[in-house]
């Protein structure tokens, strides 16, 4: 695999930072880097500014971008502020500038026919989900949606994207909204009441690894975007492989940045983070 | 920026390792620019001095396992160990695609034991379009209690007597040391003594992040290399006692590297070559930007030729 081909690097301007519960909703200038998008794919933001002791880049999922409008081509972001590089991020005014290169890595692949489609977000994770949605409406398919996180003020959902969907499911760990509980534990109805053929989620790794375990079980397709820290976005640096089982059957520390963030869901190995998995290429003889 | 460079189409920016010469001293540095290909999607790669490659082995390595990264201040941590193809197909498919693009290669290559090395020279020998290989001896050496190569006199003199051996006068050698040793100048010593044409300052300094949250070590491999502009002093210090001792021998100076006044600082230790590692994970464009600026740099101090500049921190104040 290769970086993606349409993936610059450019100076962009902050068009609009707004909080919204939890997070920010950014929207950024960026000229034709909207147009090459599709929903999966992500940015990598350099932060601190210039002489910062931050050197790496941060990975953001692309929430949708537009192609022209009063700043020509934008590209959106819901960005928690967690650690010193998002809060960095989230506290720039308007018409700051930042350094970012994208589109990256693998989007999510939509089926040529119309399905029944089962979108599951946890946290931010919604984020790539409504543009996604939109596709498969585009393309005549069912799109239920459930997003999960630990409160309601950690639910991202506009009321736009809220519409866009045949149906949304909420749940939270500490009940605030929605169903109480985690998103996994209310799949099974879903699949069942909306005769799904194919989930596509984004979250933290454990609770794709818990989806995959219904898919599994169910026989459904998923498509996941999976969430390894990452160094450099672009495929220099090996830090953010997974376990994937390629189509021969061979199982590779895969990156992430570039066989993914999308991955078909029963190809990774999952529970393997402080591991490599036995009979992985490369793996240490035992 | 650019305007200067142009101007003085004068300034002579080559340099040369032994017998192998490189339009500009900007290489990037192994195991931090992928196979090639990813870089090239930002930049020709004919634009820089040479790609030197991730450490190849002899067998297909899966590396250890996530998390491999830690953010640290002004730098990070990494334990990728090593993950790569192995050789075989490293020639079948790495190697034809930097040729392709007309790219300088210098293969790194990295070993578990004395006739690792040698196999792996063996392999390299004859192949066409390298100008240079780059001896990684920061591994751990599995015949001797997995003791580190570069940390070890002997061993590090039995790896390069070795190398040279196999490959006679062909290409030249590059050997990369650890600073992770008490007296550097004495392990320069025993590998030029063995055959060394260069040296390589410096790899990664061994580090540790314990995760106050899990109160475990933060990496899958438990311990991780030090790299970034964190490590820059270290780097010029090891360089500049190195070429002190041995003014003769060209050094590719590494460590910390993200613009043309930290590429210079090196060159004024002794630095003939400067490799671009971890900046390029927060620039894809670090390595034409360092090329870019040490140029101007140079000029606007009335260097004429970049090889007058390597090694100027030594000369007496008077001259
Ligand atoms: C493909 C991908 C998509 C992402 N999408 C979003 C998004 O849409 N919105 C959002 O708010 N965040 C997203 N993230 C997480 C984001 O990249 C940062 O990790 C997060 O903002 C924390 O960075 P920090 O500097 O604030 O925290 P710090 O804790 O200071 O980060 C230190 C370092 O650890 C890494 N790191 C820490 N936590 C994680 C994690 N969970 N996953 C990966 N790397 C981590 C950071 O990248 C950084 O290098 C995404 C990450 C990836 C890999
Ligand atoms: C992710 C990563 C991988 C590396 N892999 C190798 C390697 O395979 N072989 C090697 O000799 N050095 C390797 N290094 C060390 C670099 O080549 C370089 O010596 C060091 O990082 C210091 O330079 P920098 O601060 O510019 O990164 C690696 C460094 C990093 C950060
Ligand atoms: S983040 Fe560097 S290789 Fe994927």
């Amino acid at each position: 695999m290769k970086i993606n081909r349409r993936a610059q690097q450019r100076t962009v301007e902050i068009v609009s930072n707004k909080r919204v519960g939890a997070y920010h909703h950014m929207i950024f200038a960026v000229g034709d880097m909207a147009l090459h998008a599709l929903p999966g794919n992500f940015v990598a933001i350099s932060v601190g500014g210039p002489g910062s002791a931050m050197v790496l880049r941060r990975a953001f999922a692309i929430y949708r971008t537009h192609d022209r409008g009063n700043y020509g081509g934008t590209l959106e972001l819901v960005v928690a502020p967690h650690g010193q590089g998002s809060k960095w991020l989230t506290a720039l005014p308007m018409h700051a500038t930042v350094d970012m290169v994208g589109p990256l890595g693998t989007s999510f692949g939509i089926p040529t026919e119309p399905v029944n489609a089962l979108l599951v977000g946890g946290g931010y994770g919604s984020a790539p989900l409504f543009g996604l949605a939109e596709l498969l409406k585009d393309g005549g398919s069912r799109v239920d949606m459930v997003l999960g996180a630990s409160s309601a003020g950690k639910i991202y959902a506009p009321l736009e994207g809220k519409r866009a969907v045949n149906s949304m499911t909420i749940t939270t760990d500490d009940g605030s909204a929605g169903t109480k509980g985690q998103v996994v534990s209310v799949l099974a109805g879903l699949i069942e009441r909306y005769d799904v053929d194919i989930i596509y989620s984004c979250g933290p790794m454990a609770m794709l690894a818990a989806i995959q375990d219904i898919a599994t079980q169910t026989g459904i397709m998923h498509q996941c975007a999976v969430e390894e820290a990452m160094a450099c976005g672009i495929g220099v640096c090996m830090t953010c492989v997974v376990p994937l089982r390629d189509e021969t059957g061979l199982v590779k520390m895969s990156r992430s940045c570039i066989d993914g963030p999308v991955m078909d869901g029963a190809s990774v190995l999952w529970n393997s983070s402080g591991k490599i998995p036995d009979g992985t290429f490369g793996a240490p003889n035992v | 920026m650019e305007l200067s460079v142009r101007q003085m189409s004068n300034f002579n920016y080559s340099t040369s390792f032994q017998n192998a010469v490189f339009p500009n001293p900007i290489f990037t540095a192994s195991g931090c620019a992928g196979s090639g290909k990813e870089l090239a999607q930002f930049f020709p790669l004919t634009e820089i001095g040479a790609v030197v490659t991730k450490s190849i082995m002899v067998k297909a390595r899966s590396g250890r396992p996530t998390p491999r990264m830690a953010e640290t201040p002004s730098g990070m941590l990494n334990s990728i160990g090593l993950q790569g193809p192995g050789i075989d197909q490293f020639l079948a498919e790495d190697i034809p695609f930097l040729q392709k693009a007309g790219a300088r290669i210098i293969v790194s290559i990295a070993g578990e034991s004395v006739d690792d090395y040698g196999s792996l020279a063996r392999r390299l020998r004859g192949v066409p379009g390298l100008s240079a290989l780059e001896v990684n001896i920061s591994c751990p050496n599995v015949e001797n209690r997995g003791q580190v190569f570069a940390c070890d006199p002997i061993a590090s003199r039995s790896v390069v007597e070795v190398v040279r051996r196999v490959l006679g006068g062909e290409l030249p050698i590059i050997v990369k040391l650890s600073p992770d040793v008490t007296d550097i100048v004495s392990i320069a010593n025993e590998v030029i003594a063995a055959g060394a044409d260069g040296l390589a300052l410096i790899n990664t300094l061994l580090g540790m992040v314990i995760d106050i949250d899990t109160m475990r070590p933060k990496l899958g491999g438990k311990t991780g290399g030090l790299s970034g502009p964190a490590i820059r002093p270290v780097a010029v210090r090891a360089i500049y006692q190195v070429h002190q001792a041995f003014p003769k021998i060209p050094i590719l100076g590494m460590g910390g590297i993200a613009s043309g006044r930290d590429a210079l600082e090196l060159v004024f230790a002794g630095a003939s070559g400067v490799s671009v590692g971890t900046a390029t994970f927060g620039n894809p464009n670090a390595v034409l930007k360092v090329k870019d600026e040490l140029a101007n740099l140079l000029i606007e101090r009335g260097f004429t030729n970049f090889k007058e500049a390597v090694g100027f921190a030594h000369r007496s104040a008077d001259v």
